[in-house]
């Protein structure tokens, strides 16, 4: 997917835009996040992700290519934090419990093993991003 | 800045209302959803592109109590930064990170999904 077909579909759903307006304001989305981030602050997206920033040390690394030793500057990097939800969404015949914890990777043990027996996965996982409360509601 | 300040923003920068412009920034994100779910990739160009990444499944452990755990196959998404907005987000570094943290208590909608 590139950007022109995420303007289609702007132009397609929201409707009211001309095809050079749906453009420019998905240029602004983009463009917005990205002097957000510029600025040193992070991006919370709920459904999606956080896109966050980490500061790294200088390190001694080597070169994957040659094997030789260099040093890693210091840098400032971006990182891509996809949210609870894509994940269950990108994986539907999974169990739901991944979906509706927020510490998954730290709890995920706990909670897959006291919700297997009794959950059905995908209804519960595909709604949830229309209707996040509702479901994790009706889970538990 | 969560999705809620990015509409605001969106909306006084385009001149829109926040009704639409709040249809603009979710249809951008839901769009990308449905292009991940198809197993496709985006690319954006000057910001970055995110694959969808299959992991093999994995005889993993709880952290906290040890205990074996089977992790099943799974797909990520995975983000590689474009070459503009890596170099503009290094060049951030004199400047403190901000943004609220993830354990902070703010965001209600996050903690509605703990429940």
């Amino acid at each position: 997917m590139t950007k022109s077909e995420i303007v289609a579909a702007v132009y397609e759903r929201v409707g009211g835009f001309s095809k050079k307006e749906a453009a420019d304001i998905v240029e602004l989305v983009f463009e917005t996040v990205k002097e957000t981030l510029g600025r040193g602050e992070k991006i919370k997206i709920s459904g999606f992700g956080n896109f966050v920033l980490r500061d790294k040390r200088q390190r001694r690394g080597r070169n994957p290519q040659t094997g030789e030793p260099l040093t890693i500057t210091e840098r400032r990097v971006l990182t891509f934090k996809p949210s609870q939800i894509l994940k269950s969404e990108l994986n539907p015949h999974e169990d739901g419990a991944e979906g509706m914890d927020g510490h998954a990777d730290r709890d995920s043990g706990v909670d897959l093993a006291a919700a297997a027996p009794s959950s059905h996965s995908s209804p519960a996982v595909v709604p949830a991003r229309s209707g996040r409360n509702d479901a994790s509601h009706a889970r538990r | 800045m969560t999705k809620s300040e990015l509409i605001d923003a969106v909306a006084a920068r385009g001149e829109l209302t926040k009704a639409r412009a709040e249809l603009v920034v979710s249809c951008v994100f839901d769009s990308m959803i449905e292009a991940m779910k198809a197993g496709e990739g985006i690319e954006i160009r000057g910001f970055g592109s995110i694959s969808v990444r299959p992991y093999r499944p994995y005889a993993g452990r709880n952290p906290r109590t040890g205990q074996p755990v089977d992790v099943p196959a799974k797909r990520l998404p995975f983000f590689k930064v474009g070459k503009e907005l890596r170099e503009l987000v290094n060049s951030s570094r004199h400047l403190a990170i901000t943004g609220d943290d993830d354990d902070t208590p703010r965001s209600s909608k996050r903690n509605g999904d703990k429940r």
